[in-house]
Parts: C-alpha cells; structure tokens; sequence
C-alpha cells in the first residue's frame, strides 16, 4: 500500500534512498528495449511489412545503450541498479562489469547484423510466424543473463532465451525441424534443471542468490555446505549449454535444421551464454571450487577442441561442419576458465567476442553458398570460385580466422590461451590448441577446396549474373561482420585490454562485490 | 460436448467468469488473487465458450489475435517499470497515487498496471494455446 507521511518507517534501512540517476538506466536498456520492441511486434504481427525495419531499429537503439554501458563501465567500473528499490540482496540487481558488457555489445551487434540478414533470408511466412518477436526477445533473454546480478535471475533469463530460441528454431515446422528441435529442447531442460536444482541447494545453504552476496558468505559456508556439489553441478548445466564435451552433442544434431539466420544467431550467441555463466559462477561464486574443477575443466577443454574439430572433419554437410567449428570454439574457451590465471581469462574473453562473431559469420557464408552453389553438401557444391569471386574472398577471409591465422581476430586469443597455458605449466593444454588450430585449417581448407576450387563437374558456371546481384545485399552483411573481426586482428590492443580488464574483473571480483554493496560485506 | 444445455449456458458461464476475472484481478494487491491467477480465469472462461459454441466465434468476440493480447500485456508490464524513469527511482519501483475519483478514493500504481499487463500475457498466451488444441480436435 502506499507509504504515508504519519508512518515513521526509515525507508534507508530496507531500500535505495539515493536518487538514481537517469544515466544509470543503460543498465536495464540493453534489457528492457528488446521486451518493449518484441511486444510492439507481437501486437502488430500481421502487419509483417512493419517488422523488419522495427526490429532493425529497435536492435540499433540496443546497441547504442550496450555502447553507452560499455563506455561507462570502462570508464567507472561495475554499475549496479537494483530493481524496485529494494536494497540487494532482496532487490534484485543488474550488475554491469567489463566482462557483462562487452559480451552484451557483441551479443547486440551480431543480432542486429542477424535481423539486417533476415530481411533477405526470412520470407513473409516466416514472419508471421513470429521471427522478428522472438528474435528480439532472444536478445532480451541473452542480454539479461549478461547482465543480470542474481543467480535466480540468471535461470529466469535462460529460460526467456531457450523458450524464443524454440519458437525461432521451429519457425516452418517442417518436420526435420521438429526433430532438431526435440533434441536442442530436451537437452536445454534437463541443462536448465540441473541448473535449477543446484540454485535450489544453493539458496538453501547459504539464503541467498544475490551473486555478489553469495560470494561474500561463500567462504564461511566452506565447511559444512555442500558447495562442491552445487559447483560440480553448475559446471553440468552451463557446460551443457556451452557445448562442452561429452555433453555437445545436442549442437551438431539441431543446429542445422532452421533458417541459416537462426543457426548464426544460435551458433554465435547462445553457446556464449553458457560461457559467461560458467565464468562468472565459477571464478566469482566458487573460485576455490574451481581450482579443485580445474584439471576436469581441462581435460573437457582438450577433448571439446579436438574431438570436436574430428566431428566437422568427417562430415559434409555444410551447416554441420560449422556446428563442429563452434563445439571446438568452446574448448578452446574453456581452456582459459581452467587455468583461471589473469591471462588466460582475458584469452577466453577476448576468443568468445571473436567466436560470436565468426560464427555467426560462417553460418551466413554458408546461407550464401547454398544461395549460389544450391546445396548444402560438399558432395554437391563445386565451382565458386569461378562463379562468385567475391563470396570466396570471403570465405578465404572467415577462414583464416576460424583456424586463428593472421591477419585476423582468430591469432589473439590462441597466442594469449597457449602463452597462458605455458606458464601454467600445463603443455599439453598448449599442445591441444595449437592441433586444434590445424585441425581446424584442414577441416575448412577442405570446405574451401571442393567448394571453391574444385570445378564444376558439368563445366560451366552455373549461377549467371542474377545470383550474384541477389548476393550482394549478403555481401554488405558479412563484411559488416568481418570489419570488427580484421580491426581486431590488425589492432588488437584496446580489445585485448578490454579482455584483460574483464578479467581482472573476475581474478579479483572486489569491485564487482562493493558495487553491490558499497558498505562491506554484509551491510 | 455440444449439448443444447451447455452451448444455452455457456456464454453467461463465460461472461461470469471473465467479470470474476477482472475482480480476482483488482482485488490481487492485498488479498489473495491477481494478474497471473485472473488471466487463467478468463482463459478457461474463452476455452468453455469455445468447446460450447466453436473457435470461430470465441475468435470474433475476442476481436483481437489472443497472441495481440499477450503482446499489449508485455508491452503494459515493462512500459509500468519506465514510469520510475521520471521519478529517479531504480526501474520497476512501484509507484503509488491516490486520487479522489467520484468521491472514492482509488488507489493507482504501477504494480497494478504491471498486474494488469500479466494478466493480459496469461489471457491471451493461454488462450492461443486452448484455441489451437480446441481447432485441431475437429481435423
């Protein structure tokens, strides 16, 4: 009810009593904007002709908060709101830090080059289906789980994401998609139950889900709460989200059934989600859990590059290959989260922006392929380099990066996590990247040999001039993708520091921790 | 199902439910009820009246797409958290105003807004749902 003057009640003692100021709401924009667009799109669904350009715009003003944030939070450190007023850890809080923010801005970016790609890919079925809603309240769900500072918060996002990556996974219902589906769904909810039982256990050892509170009485509950359980079992569900072998499965069998927008969005976003959340619960909530996890993580590392990298070798569907690529990603991700030194997670940081991007990126080359070459298996496509110089000079480029060769963004993070790894001692983790690294040479090499090389086996270009005029709008979309990918490749310096400042964020969490409570622990 | 009794009974079945609804609703702040529980109310209310008397007219009587009105409720509970904005308090502060309406003081808020906007999420997502499965048991 409402609080009247004659009631003496201090207010200090149980909520936010200083003004927030309007700046502070970049916090919640990232969030809020996509929930308010993909509303708007919902009530005006028929009315297709609108959707493109106002999801377009809607993921721009996105953007921009995500650009302000990042902006504020490299210049004042972590920025907290707590919703509703309520003081934390009863309120619950957004908790903005380098690591959150800059994957938020990635995540942003690339979903806005999606919905850019969308306006040629998704027909006007597909958008009375709902592609535009749900892509924008997947960015919703992707963004909250960046930037969220409460654990039970952080399922809830999961689920907000999980339940639009369905709607955009289905979109058609053909029945290949529905079996696709069926696998990324039932694996999605025993990951998102795990996950939930292990919040359960947690709140019921330590009463709280407050991130920042949790790490503050972690220590004192090492003795009698069962947290290398809840630990182990967190490392279960997001390391089943991420992908991370033997749990990868579920992405190679799904991830080829949708449109090739939603694959890209899937391959570059959703995977990293589970990448932050092992990041921030594992160097934050339990960082001395994690050093016990640590040889595990490892092994899981290794075996998610390589073995991952062997399944793209064997296959010759296209979009499988680079279900394959994006599975050997997240090993070499990994690898920074088990060595947990400074360095090694500003190579983790620094390899998931390059990983949202690239495989995003080879997931729309692909769509592009199949536009002009009509297949997607390499038993099939042959010729493009011929018919599409520029598509393959594209290629060529993506390439590059996948396998982490220079010029590209892909160099960076391997050269950091193998610089790393050496200084841990742990050589084999070294070895494992750089095999990975070839492994994954070889595995596009041999997409770019018989897809682009190889001639045609009826000679003759088959593809006239119409097919490429229609591919230059993809064209324009993925060197959009590849700008950022170059610069960071060419001029890795203020990237690389925003990954060292990320993870100096999680090596040392105090700053994240005062901006919740900026009175101690406690208070 | 297509009784003469039910189909004759169903639509004041219906209209009492979706005015029981709304009442579950307003009532919700202080007692038990609200958005969520009230918007389940109204659905089985569409969901009866369409076994009763066909999809089609729970459709026309509806006017809006059920998915429409999942949407505006979204669209009514974040826009119900923007109202802090003006007020410099954190995002989804519930806000409070008592203004003398015909003599009767009402008490407006932005919970009850963000309250009426679950309520439209649960009507018209539930509803979809029910609709559809009701569509395809006469394929």
């Amino acid at each position: 009810m409402a609080v009247s003057s004659a009631n003496t009640v201090d207010l200090g003692a149980a909520m936010v009593t200083a003004p927030t100021a309007l700046a502070d709401w970049v916090v919640i924009l990232p969030v809020a904007l996509p929930i308010l667009g993909g509303a708007i799109l919902l009530m005006v669904r028929h009315q297709v002709r609108l959707h493109a350009w106002m999801a377009v715009v809607v993921a721009a003003a996105t953007l921009a908060a995500t650009t302000a944030l990042l902006v504020r939070v490299i210049a004042e450190g972590a920025l907290v709101m707590t919703m509703g007023r309520w003081l934390p850890p009863f309120g619950i809080s957004f908790n903005a830090d380098a690591l959150g923010a800059t994957f938020a801005l990635t995540a942003t970016f690339v979903t806005l080059v999606g919905a850019l790609f969308a306006i040629r890919d998704i027909d006007a079925t597909g958008r009375r289906y709902g592609f535009y809603p749900f892509l924008l309240l997947m960015l919703a769900g992707v963004n909250g789980s960046f930037l969220t500072g409460d654990l039970f918060n952080l399922y809830v996002w999961f689920e907000v994401f999980v339940i639009s990556s369905f709607g955009l996974l289905v979109l058609g219902s053909e029945q290949r998609q529905i079996d696709g589906a069926s696998k990324y769904a039932v694996l999605n909810l025993v990951a998102t139950t795990v996950f939930l039982i292990a919040t359960g256990a947690l709140y019921g050892t330590l009463g709280t889900l407050n991130m920042a509170d949790i790490a503050n009485k972690v220590g004192a509950a090492r003795e009698t709460g069962p947290l290398m359980t809840i630990a182990t079992l967190l490392l279960l569900a997001f390391g089943m989200k991420a992908a991370a072998f033997p749990l990868n499965f579920w992405l190679p069998a799904s991830y080829h059934t949708p449109r090739i927008v939603t694959s890209a969005l899937f391959g570059g976003l959703l995977t990293k989600v589970g990448i932050y959340a092992l990041l921030r619960s594992m160097m934050v909530l339990f960082p001395l859990e994690r050093v016990v996890l640590s040889d595990l993580i490892a092994w899981v590392a290794g075996a998610t590059m390589v073995l991952g990298i062997m399944g793209a070798l064997a296959q010759s569907d296209l979009r499988r290959i680079v279900g394959f690529v994006v599975v050997s990603g997240i090993g070499v991700m990994l690898a920074g989260l088990a060595l947990g030194s400074p360095l090694g997670l500003a190579g983790t940081v620094l390899y998931a922006v390059h990983s949202i991007l690239i495989m995003t990126a080879l997931y729309l080359l692909v769509g592009l392929m199949y536009e002009a070459g009509g297949s997607y298996s390499l038993h099939d496509i042959a010729g493009l380099y011929r018919a599409h110089p520029l598509l393959a000079a594209i290629a060529f480029a993506l390439v590059l990066a996948a396998a982490g060769l220079p010029p590209l963004s892909g160099l960076w993070p391997k050269v950091v996590l193998v610089k790393a790894s050496l200084d841990a001692g742990m050589w084999w983790l070294a070895i494992a990247i750089l095999v990975s690294g070839i492994l994954t040479t070889i595995a596009l090499a041999r997409v770019f040999a018989l897809a682009f090389w190889r001639d045609r086996p009826d000679a003759g270009p088959a593809a006239g001039d119409g097919a490429a005029a229609q591919l230059g709008g993809g064209y324009a979309i993925l060197a959009g993708l590849l700008v950022p990918a170059i610069w960071i490749g060419i001029y890795p310096e203020p990237v690389l520091q925003l990954a060292q400042l990320a993870a100096a964020g999680l090596s040392d969490p105090s700053a994240y921790l005062e901006a919740v409570f900026p009175l101690g622990p406690g208070s | 199902m297509r009784t003469v009794i039910f189909r004759t009974s169903a639509p004041y079945l219906t209209s009492l439910m979706v005015l029981f609804s709304v009442f579950v609703l307003l009532r919700g702040h202080n007692e038990p009820g609200g958005g969520f529980i009230g918007g389940l109310i109204a659905a089985s209310a569409f969901a009866i009246y369409g076994i009763a008397c066909g999809v089609s007219p729970v459709r026309r009587a509806l006017y809006f797409h059920p998915m429409a009105l999942s949407g505006f409720g979204l669209f009514l509970a974040a826009l119900s958290g923007f109202a802090s904005l003006f007020f410099g308090v954190p995002f989804l502060t519930g806000l409070w105003t008592s203004p003398e309406i015909l003599g009767v003081t009402v008490d407006l808020s932005t919970v009850l807004f963000f309250d009426i906007g679950v309520y439209f999420v649960v009507v018209g997502s539930v509803t979809s749902i029910a609709l559809a499965l009701e569509e395809r048991e006469r394929l």
